[in-house]
């Protein structure tokens, strides 16, 4: 052996190898169950949607870095975001408008703050919130499914106050399970974003707290203002916020009782927001919301260390 | 099964690939080397000043080292031959320059007179070697000890007198033999259950009669099923079952680090900045029994270890070692190296340390040498994913420190509790980002203890 090959490490020598890139490629292949329920229902156009957001999301987060002169990192987060951000808007948002979001989510939520692991909101849900205040009428334009036209008939999502609800209330529930109703692009089916989440857990991606104790809080504070449960729990952003939004490590907190404070503070913002604001859903607002108070969760709420003691009087 | 005990660990222990390729193969005696280079300081306390000169002529066992200060154990040299020079060797843990004697050997391996006591290769009377224990009083015991040099073999190297003679006000009641070795690669200590399980349970019955515990256990995992079938069968030849009890513990990484292996076998948790005595608990290592065994009825100094010698290497062995042997002999005697070979480690995979010096020394606390090919990891961005608590057995929160420390906040790591870390390495095993998290908690805890002087 030369002497001059020998290398300096840290100790532990040895690695899982479970890498950052490789955890949101994982992601991704689970958020292709939602994105084809996306594509199923709402048509071609969802294609296009979907290309230009993963697009303009990779592209500007490589000249921003060019432009920090930093390292870029091809670690699938970037696709992460896009694909996220594609599949909480409206389907038949104009590219654009999709550009701009996009490029928001990256160049301001994301890099401004220093880039992955430094962003305080979650990118996707910010560009989202930046487009519904630029563009509040085609933010809240739903086309009814199936719809492969692009000239699709307009009809209410069921949380908003003109949705009609039919007759059949077994019918409504199929149709929220399945995705055979209006609503954001990745949004409408319960069925498939659960068989990502499924996916997540599977590969041991995200913690099981925050989704159960988000979605709790939804049911049980529905349930106290009256409303119908599996309704609430079905419809609108819940399901994909829950699993995929809420969980995303850089805006959520670190351990385990943080996760469900984290959880439940989701959960009473959306069912306040559902009840008593002006806007029908609250999914996006209220994940920004706790977003904000993950790093004060993080300092304050501390874990018992192995061996505390409490301190002894006169010790 | 009659006297084994199993358990479950008390922690989230991390299942690591074992690579225990050594297992089944028997120790070697390693050729006394031409030369040995003994460090002054092998154990933790004070380092020790040289009792011999230049040009003398010294023996195999004799003490050429010592120290007046309590904490502390002496030195002996490993082979026969003359002292020819005093050098520096840089110390790669702690990064310090210390003194060492270079011993040329004469080839002859002349040895200092040991008195043997008993011989427990051949005898089965091991009534009578209760005898003769139970005829030397605990301060003889203690003296033996200390002058045949035996620290903690397990990693720490604390002079084993000093542990075994805990202050008064600690009650001690249990005593626990550390046979778990929870690190990939290594297997010097499963060797040492398997071929020297005599010395072994023989010199735990010494320690036990120093500091009289109500239960003595045996903790092995329960990825070495020999180990603990050998144990079983000589426990009841031995006659020791009424006395000591036998634990079969659910592997999982750290088992073997003291704190979670008294939460597992006793439930008490050693409280933050404590040591075991705290809760009445010792712990000692497998080899660290052999060793007080040879000291005490033998009166053979700790001049040899079991080094596990491992990894990217053609012959990979077990090899009994005298102290002062260059690892680069070692290695030597283990065949070609891998080709794209650039680590030396000295420890275990998880917490051995890297070294760049082939000619440093066998220690008294070396186990295992481990060669290993692998590229440079490229640290990431925290991405806040939560692993690294998840997994750390002292329930702290690791990613706070690597922010702290690259923000030069020192002293905020101390209030979540920076030195109850173990440094087991479990958090940057399961790093997605490949951030060394334990090199910025040592670099934290070194700027701390310089800060306070």
């Amino acid at each position: 052996m030369e002497k001059g090959n020998i290398l300096i490490s840290h100790a532990p020598h040895i690695w899982r190898g479970f890498s950052t890139s490789k955890i949101m490629y994982i992601v991704v292949a689970a958020l292709l169950f939602p994105t084809a329920a996306g594509i199923y229902f709402f048509g071609y156009y969802a294609i296009y949607i979907i290309l230009a957001s993963i697009i303009t999301a990779v592209l500007t987060e490589f000249v921003i870095k060019k432009l920090r002169k930093k390292r870029f990192i091809m670690d699938g987060s970037a696709v992460i975001t896009g694909l996220l951000f594609a599949l909480i808007l409206p389907p038949r948002l104009p590219l654009w408008m999709v550009v701009i979001g996009t490029f928001f989510s990256i160049a301001v939520a994301k890099e401004a703050f220093g880039g992955l692991g430094y962003n305080i909101f979650n990118p996707a849900l910010a560009g989202r919130a930046f487009l519904s205040v630029c563009f509040p009428k085609e933010m809240t334009t739903w086309v009814l499914p199936p719809h492969f036209n692009y000239d699709a008939v307009t009809g209410a999502t069921p949380l908003s106050e003109s949705f009609i609800y039919p007759p059949d209330k077994l019918s409504l529930y199929k149709d929220l399970f399945f995705g055979n109703i209006g609503g954001s692009l990745g949004e409408t089916s319960a069925m498939l974003i659960l068989i990502g989440a499924a996916v997540l857990f599977a590969f041991r991606i995200i913690d099981w707290r925050i989704p159960t104790f988000y979605i709790g809080t939804v049911a049980l504070g529905s349930l106290l203002m009256g409303k119908d449960v599996l309704f609430q729990v079905l419809a609108g952003g819940l399901m994909v916020g829950a699993f995929f939004m809420a969980t995303d490590y850089v805006t959520s907190p670190v351990t385990g009782n943080g996760r469900i404070i984290f959880g439940v503070g989701v959960g009473v913002l959306t069912v306040l927001i559902r009840n008593f604001s002006s806007m029908p859903e609250g999914v996006c607002f209220s994940i920004l919301i706790m977003n904000a108070f993950t790093p004060l969760i993080d300092k304050y709420l501390r874990i018992k260390p192995f061996g505390f003691q409490k301190k002894k009087k006169n010790a | 099964m009659g006297i084994v005990v199993k358990k479950k660990s008390a922690f989230k222990g991390l299942l690591l690939p074992e690579n225990k390729i050594t297992a089944k193969k028997t120790t070697e005696i390693l050729p006394v080397p031409e030369k040995v280079t003994i460090p002054l300081q092998q154990s933790i306390g004070a380092p020790c000043e040289f009792i011999v000169k230049r040009k003398d002529m010294v023996k195999a066992g004799q003490k050429i080292a010592d120290s007046t200060s309590y904490v502390s154990a002496p030195i002996h040299a490993s082979i026969s031959g003359k002292v020819s020079k005093i050098v520096k060797v840089v110390n790669p843990v702690t990064s310090t320059i210390m003194d060492a004697v270079v011993i040329e050997s004469d080839g002859e391996e002349r040895w200092v007179e040991l008195k043997k006591l008993f011989d427990i290769k051949k005898s089965d009377d091991f009534s009578g070697l209760k005898k003769i224990v139970n005829s030397i009083g605990k301060k003889e015991i203690l003296k033996k000890i200390r002058e045949a040099g035996v620290v903690g073999l397990g990693g720490a190297t604390f002079p084993t007198h000093v542990k075994l003679n805990p202050p008064p006000d600690k009650k001690i009641d249990t005593l626990i033999l550390n046979g778990c070795e929870c690190e990939p690669f290594i297997t010097s200590d499963h060797r040492i259950m398997l071929e020297y399980g005599r010395q072994v349970l023989a010199g735990l019955y010494i320690i036990s009669r120093t500091i009289t515990p109500e239960n003595v256990y045996i903790a092995i995992e329960d990825n070495k099923e020999d180990a603990i079938r050998c144990l079983e069968e000589l426990i009841i030849k031995m006659e020791f079952s009424s006395i000591f009890k036998l634990v079969s513990l659910k592997s999982g990484y750290p088992m073997g680090a003291e704190k979670t292996l008294i939460k597992t076998i006793t439930g008490r948790s050693v409280p933050i900045g404590g040591l075991p005595m705290d809760v009445g608990v010792i712990v000692n290592n497998v080899a660290t029994s052999k060793s007080v065994y040879e000291a005490v009825i033998e009166s053979r100094p700790l001049v040899d270890k079991v080094v596990t010698v491992t990894g990217a290497i053609e012959n990979p062995k077990n090899l009994l070692a005298r102290v002062g042997t260059t690892i680069g002999y070692l290695i030597d005697r283990c065949g070609e190296v891998g080709s794209g070979t650039n680590y030396i480690i000295i420890g275990g995979p998880m917490m051995g340390i890297s070294i760049v010096d082939t000619d440093f020394p066998v220690t008294k606390g070396t186990n295992c040498v481990l060669v290993k090919e692998g590229k440079t990891q490229i640290e990431q961005n925290c991405i806040n994913c939560g692993r690294c608590v998840d997994i750390c057995p002292m329930k702290l929160i690791p990613l706070t420190y690597v922010r702290n420390v690259k923000r030069g906040n020192f002293e905020v790591c101390r209030e979540y509790y920076i030195e109850n870390c173990i440094e087991c390495g479990s958090c940057a095993y399961v790093c997605p980002a490949n951030i060394p998290i334990v090199g910025y908690i040592k670099t934290c805890k070194s700027t701390i203890a310089k800060n306070n002087g």
